[in-house]
């Protein structure tokens, strides 16, 4: 029996969740961007009507105001897209334990055990559709199809307030001839790899042998193939499932561009700071550190490191943060946009092999400091007590990275990275 | 003119858990009582902008909303 699986996303959330709360602005093209002065002054979402004029999500808002000078722009409300996101997981566990959040706005669910679910589960579709849109005054498009990558495909297909079956019989109709990078996971660069092969549509990538695939994608090559063919036997996760923390990560792009390595230190700092306190609440220790970073161009880099054991201490992901940064890159180009990550995590006192080089003494020590330090922020406040660093740029040093923090479910690769 | 407007409620928490409101204070100081319930759900207010527990209430001969939303009442204007 095949499953029947839901795709449901709030449409342009949140421009969807704004506009709900501010009634004049419906119908009007309206843009939710990032501060300006703290440039983060991007796109985040827009509504029908703003899309209409041409402006997309990440571009930046000088470059949106001259395709569509009417254009309204708001700043985020966070904590209420949080509200919203929760709210909708709330209608969709009516149906279902099996609701796997992909981002605040989407989320798959698994409703083949419903007994509600007749057919392809429109009728299930249906009825979410409505009740979001009465409960909480927004709307979704939902895909249905009996594997979740048809289904993600299906709630892109009809926006906004819609419901688009796609089942065994229609897939070739309507799957296939989207272009091939509607699918998830086709970025740039595999879009380019493909063309290469001639490869444009879904359709197009389905047809194509399996081998080729992979001596031009490798493995990706055979995930795509599965993909395409609607062959994908992903689970939905169980409810509570997905949010089993798999890394921790802390980014930021800063009031200025980083020029030196002092520059980056005094955000790698912060950044370090919050991500060992964010894995010592939740009594981790991470066995991996990472760094992504943007340049002034945007280019984007990454750059990983496995630790000899693993560590819940701020000074140690600063240590092999700032070591990656330095054989990595040299300030040719300024920096933009920092991120600090930790993975490979496991329960804070799993027992490891001390070192007879380093001074055990001393990272006890070290350990120690730190959760009184947590201790004194949890208390009184995040600049309550700070590293001296962090006073050396007035600019750069005035970011609350745990007190920004907004923090989006893992990916849906998951499966396939194990 | 705001179409949203937040209200002082008077509430009584029942034996079951369940929050009925009793009368409700509007901006201009008049006191409304409520004589009847006449159904709870979750609802949003596309006229005022909202989202929450949505109360149908009758005041005299009169149907209206009134909702609770994060802990605070609003109800919607009427011109």
């Amino acid at each position: 029996m095949d499953r029947i699986i839901l795709h449901s996303d709030i449409n342009s959330c949140f421009a969807n969740v704004e506009c709900l709360y501010r009634p004049e602005l419906r119908g009007k093209p309206v843009s939710v961007c990032g501060s300006i002065e703290e440039r983060h002054g991007i796109v985040l979402a827009s509504t029908i009507e703003a899309k209409r004029c041409g402006v997309k999500t990440g571009e930046a808002i000088w470059q949106t105001k001259q395709k569509c000078p009417d254009l309204i722009t708001l700043t985020p409300n966070y904590d209420r897209y949080v509200r919203f996101s929760k709210l909708s997981r709330e209608i969709y566990s009516d149906y279902t334990d099996r609701v796997e959040p992909f981002g605040l706005d989407e989320a798959f669910l698994d409703v083949t055990g419903n007994p509600k679910a007749f057919g392809d589960g429109s009728a299930i579709a249906e009825e979410i559709r409505q009740r979001i849109k009465f409960e909480l005054g927004v709307t979704v498009s939902i895909g249905t199809s009996y594997n979740k990558i048809f289904a993600k495909l299906g709630s892109d297909m009809k926006k906004p307030d819609a419901v688009t079956a796609i089942t065994r019989d229609n897939y070739r109709e309507k799957v296939w001839p989207l272009p091939v990078g509607d699918l998830l996971y086709v970025g740039r660069a595999t879009r380019h790899k493909l063309s290469e092969l001639g490869i444009t549509t879904i359709g197009e990538l389905a047809t194509t042998k399996e081998d080729v695939l992979r001596k031009q994608l490798g493995q990706m090559g055979t995930v795509l193939y599965s993909f395409a063919n609607g062959y994908d036997r992903t689970p939905v996760a169980l409810h509570g499932e997905s949010s089993i923390i798999k890394s921790i990560s802390n980014g930021t792009t800063p009031p200025r561009d980083m020029v030196d390595m002092q520059d980056a230190r005094i955000i790698l700092m912060m950044l370090s700071e919050s991500v060992a306190e964010r894995l010592r609440e939740h009594g981790f220790a991470a066995g991996v550190v990472y760094i992504n970073y943007r340049d002034t161009s945007l280019n984007y880099f990454q750059k990983q490191l496995k630790l000899d054991r693993p560590t819940s201490v701020s000074t140690e992901i600063l240590e092999t943060s700032t070591e990656l940064l330095r054989q990595s890159w040299c300030f040719s180009v300024p920096l933009r946009s920092i991120t600090v990550g930790v993975s490979d995590l496991c329960p804070e006192n799993t027992p490891s092999q001390i070192s007879i080089f380093a001074d055990e003494h001393r990272r006890i020590k070290r350990e120690k400091l730190e959760i009184a330090i947590d201790d004194i922020r949890r208390r009184f406040g995040h600049y309550s007590i700070m590293r001296t660093i962090t006073h050396l740029d007035d600019t750069l040093g005035k970011i609350d990275a745990r007190g920004e923090h907004v923090s989006y479910p893992v990916g849906f690769f998951k499966e396939y990275s194990r | 003119m705001n179409t949203k407007v937040y209200v002082g409620v008077n509430a009584m928490f029942e034996a079951d858990g369940r929050l009925l409101p009793r009368s409700i204070l509007w901006e201009d100081g008049r006191i409304f009582e409520i004589d009847k319930i006449l159904d709870v759900r979750r609802a949003a207010s596309l006229k005022a902008g909202g989202s929450g527990i949505r109360y149908t209430v009758r005041i005299g001969r009169h149907e209206t909303f009134l909702y609770l939303e994060e802990g605070r009442w609003f109800a919607e204007r009427r011109f």
